[in-house]
């Protein structure tokens, strides 16, 4: 039985602990939200955050989350205000949608490290999340964008 | 996706009146989260005709009869329908159709996400079902008011007595409405009078696609569903000789192991054991024929063939005699590789299979095939198959499979496995599971005037026909020539008096399938990158050239010169940077593109930025225009600048990202789209962005280095230690 915490709740599964968080996210607790792109760290697409550390699940064993807390785009606000998913929104940045999961939360931890990220923060922050829709030019204008709106929210 | 929504759904295909709303959840799902209150609408829903339902809650729901797969049109549709339905747009909610003939393609026949088709081909059937569906409720409003309908307008959802200030929501006159006949024909709207259609318009899927909400196939989860993976041959066309299945058997969650016509079957409880469980299965393949194949070998073999013409495509003048007499000729041979579609979702299908039905759930681009194959592989008559089509995390063409390859494998896997079936592909399967974009090889030769003008153009195309053997053979191919791989060749635009361009089609065991942007993407490679060497040739500036030999055609100059203008072309660049231009007609659309590009010494290229113009007629949605250019634009750098498929002893020698890369943030350019005004009809948007971005950057290469680009990927071992020319 590996315990851990999922968006703050406390969860309890019992899986082989060698199991890709990933896996257990989607096929145990029914948590699609984070997607299987390539299960070798290749693409990103399996974004989720282990105590604030972007980390990719498809290839984390469940015993690494062991105590941990995990975030996942499910977990990143109830009701679409958090600020990237407004400037997403607000630049109309998915296509297809499948890897935006991924790009977000690479993009939230960008973001909590660093409020005002210039173009070269963010080629290497998102470097590992590959979109094949081609929104990389969207999704760096966002990430300005949810910055701005991020530093409004602190002002106001 | 609940039970009962799904019952909900084949409801509403018997009766016509709408039930079930379940589908709502998966596609626009409430803020809060993934549980559902969008369900509770259902029944008091009302169908005003196939396309869209009215609710009692003032909801409004618009049946698309198109796949959304990234390229917008779960928003292009609605906006089409509501331009006459004039409700509300924020209580727009989109919902996948079931398979129907009532939701076959205007063009096509058959339910169809493909060739960039959905917007012109709908562009009046989804108007007139937003005529009807006001119509009908103004007339009901009439009849309640004892008014003339003549004397009603509406306004955003309401339908208003102007005389009396009388006023009725659409979702009031819904029941009402539904028992009327529908008018027979209306009139649509002056193009002067639109509100909505021409406006950039916030996509109605993206709430869902930033918060984990939206649903694609491999979301979906059915009550008492397994989870499958399968061991498929490792050269194509081979079959299972024996296996051994003990270890995977002791795979806790492994539940059988279960040979299929495709290969063998792990069935588990969830995804990992199946996956565990497969790695540790023996498999004894017999290779069959194709065990041998080496796309090296193609490569010599194709370049030997071309040395000859192949079946006349198109011929125009006298080509031989021009070539005889011409000041000059230049010849090139240009080489493109198998390439894979890579979607981020990976291939899936969830089968529910019973004595009396089945049930499909998948992204799917070809519902009409899928069902008639499923059927087929079920035994069943095709109206027992239901097929619920989820978003698509990519498309490009791969979910559109001729053979139904992955939804025929799936219900071959329901039926060993006795029970509902997810199968799941991993990247590795995707990549090595063929039905790639054809490796193509085409030689030219061009003969010049005293003036350096181009007189006379042979192209030579080899390659493999994507409609051979496939229902779409009668369409497409004609007297021996599939139109498809000489699309962007035989149809040049360039004023060149004497043309011939010819095809050899080698038969060879790899499935090829259509990859965006089909033909166009190897001939807009080849025909704008060798032009541009007959334009240096000549002494001519690449641009000026193209604009005299597109003298009659006014569309596609207005691009280029659109293109050129906004990327200052002539202009001078700083060192090491050089420009380069092309411009294709695909997809009844013209596209024109200005690459600004440099190489570094190590042979690496940079891509600084792209400007890209476009005329696809009316625009509907004006920031899809852009955002498919763009995404055109990324896709057709990641062919020109990274990926191959290879093959060697019949082998697939690419298995991930890692030796199958795509482009990334940090190599994506600055780029801009301007689109050319139109009041033409709507033309495609989602392919025609791809061909002109590989010669256009091949060109820049060549500006600054002097050295051509004939093959892709560009590698860096062909350019290094160049440096820049000046």
């Amino acid at each position: 039985m590996t315990s851990f915490f999922v968006n703050g709740k406390p969860v309890q599964v019992d899986v082989d602990p060698a199991t890709p968080l990933l896996w257990v996210l989607r096929d145990s607790l029914e948590m699609t939200g984070t997607k299987f792109g390539c299960g070798m760290a290749l693409c990103g697409a399996c974004t989720v955050h282990l105590d604030g550390k972007a980390i990719r699940s498809c290839v984390a064993p469940l015993s690494r989350a062991e105590g941990k807390h995990v975030t996942t785009i499910e977990g990143l606000s109830t009701n679409l205000t958090h600020p990237l998913q407004r400037a997403w929104i607000e630049l109309d940045v998915p296509q297809c949608g499948y890897c935006q999961s991924g790009q977000i939360m690479s993009a939230a931890v960008l973001l909590a490290e660093n409020p005002k990220p210039t173009d070269k923060d963010i080629d290497e922050a998102m470097g590992g999340n590959i979109c094949r829709c081609g929104t990389y030019p969207r999704i760096r204008r966002a990430i300005h964008r949810a910055a701005q709106l991020a530093g409004e929210g602190r002002t106001r | 996706m609940s039970a009962s929504a799904v019952v909900g759904r084949r409801e509403f295909i018997r009766t016509g009146a709408a039930i079930g709303g379940g589908l709502l959840v998966s596609l626009h799902a409430p803020l809060a989260g993934r549980t559902s209150d969008a369900v509770a609408a259902g029944e008091k829903d009302f169908a005003l005709n196939a396309f869209v339902r009215i609710g009692t809650d003032e909801s409004v729901t618009v049946i698309s009869a198109h796949s959304e797969m990234g390229q917008g049109i779960y928003t292009s549709l609605p906006m089409l329908l509501n331009e006459e339905l004039q409700a509300d747009w924020m209580k727009i909610r989109v919902e996948a159709a079931p398979v129907d003939k009532v939701y076959n393609h205007p063009a096509f026949g058959m339910q169809i996400t493909g060739g960039s088709t959905t917007s012109p081909a709908e562009w009046e059937r989804y108007r007139k079902m937003g005529a009807v569906a006001r119509t009908m409720l103004v007339e009901a409003a009439a009849r309640q008011w004892n008014v003339e309908a003549s004397s009603c307008h509406v306004d955003e959802g309401v339908v208003i007595h102007g005389a009396t200030g009388r006023r009725a929501t659409y979702g009031s006159l819904a029941n009402a409405a539904a028992q009327l006949t529908a008018p027979a024909d209306v009139p649509l709207k002056d193009a002067k009078a639109f509100t909505l259609i021409g406006k950039p318009t916030r996509r109605l899927d993206t709430p869902s696609k930033t918060n984990g909400t939206a649903q694609f196939g491999l979301d979906v989860s059915v009550p008492g569903m397994l989870t499958a993976v399968v061991a498929r041959p490792p050269v194509f066309g081979g079959k299972v000789a024996k296996f051994d299945a003990s270890e995977t058997l002791k795979v806790p969650g492994v539940k059988a192991v279960k040979e299929v016509p495709s290969g063998v079957a792990v069935i588990a409880e969830r995804f990992w054991p199946a996956k565990i469980g497969r790695d540790k299965l023996t498999v004894d393949w017999d290779l069959g024929p194709n065990a041998a194949l080496s796309t090296e070998q193609m490569l010599r073999d194709f370049t030997e063939m071309a040395k000859n013409p192949g079946t006349i495509a198109k011929k125009t003048g006298d080509p031989e005699a021009a070539l005889k007499t011409a000041a000059k000729t230049i010849t090139a041979e240009y080489d493109v590789p198998y390439l894979a579609h890579a979607m981020m979702e990976p291939l899936n299908c969830v089968v529910d299979l019973r004595a009396d039905g089945c049930e499909i759930w998948t992204g799917t681009q070809f519902e009409t095939v899928d069902r008639a194959n499923a059927a087929n592989a079920a035994g069943l008559p095709p109206e027992k198959v239901q097929i619920h089509t989820t978003l698509l995390g990519g498309g490009f063409g791969r979910r559109a499979n001729p053979a139904s390859d992955f939804v025929v494998e799936a219900v071959h896997v329901a039926k060993a496995a006795k029970a509902p079936v997810k199968v799941v592909w991993t990247r590795e399967d995707d990549l090595k599971g063929g039905w790639y974009r054809p490796m193509w090889h085409d030689r030219f030769v061009a003969g010049l005037d005293a003036s350096g003008n181009p007189v006379a153009w042979t192209h030579t195309i080899v390659g493999q026909s994507i409609m051979q053997g496939t229902l779409f053979e009668a369409y497409g191919i004609k007297d021996g020539v599939d139109s498809a791989s000489v699309e962007g060749a035989a149809d040049l635009l360039y004023g060149i008096p004497n043309l011939q361009v010819d095809l050899h089609t080698p038969k060879i065991g790899v499935p090829v399938q259509w990859w965006r942007s089909v033909g166009h993407s190897h001939t807009g490679f080849s025909v704008e990158a060798f032009l541009d060497e007959v334009a240096h040739a000549g002494g001519k500036d690449p641009y000026e050239l193209r604009r005299t030999l597109l003298a009659n055609q006014p569309r596609i100059r207005a691009v280029l010169e659109l293109a050129a203008q906004k990327a200052n072309w002539g202009a001078k660049l700083p060192a090491g940077v050089g420009r380069g231009i092309a411009t294709h007609f695909s997809f009844d659309s013209y596209v024109a593109q200005v690459v600004e590009a440099s190489v570094e010494k190590n042979g690496a290229v940079r891509v600084h930025r792209v400007v890209c113009a476009v005329d696809c007629g009316t625009v509907i949605n004006p920031d899809t225009v852009r955002a498919q250019m763009e995404g055109g634009i990324i896709f057709g750098l990641t062919a020109a600048l990274k990926t191959e498929i290879t093959l060697k002893d019949g082998r697939v020698q690419q298995d991930n990202f890692h030796d199958y890369q795509m482009l990334r943030i940090f190599e994506s350019p600055e780029i801009e789209v301007h689109i050319v005004p139109s009041s033409e009809n709507p033309t495609g948007v989602g392919e025609p962005g791809v061909p002109p971005v590989a010669p256009a950057l091949a060109n820049a290469i060549f500006a600054v280095t002097g050295k051509r680009i004939r093959r892709l990927p560009i590698r860096a071992s062909d350019l290094a230690h160049e440096g820049a020319k000046s």
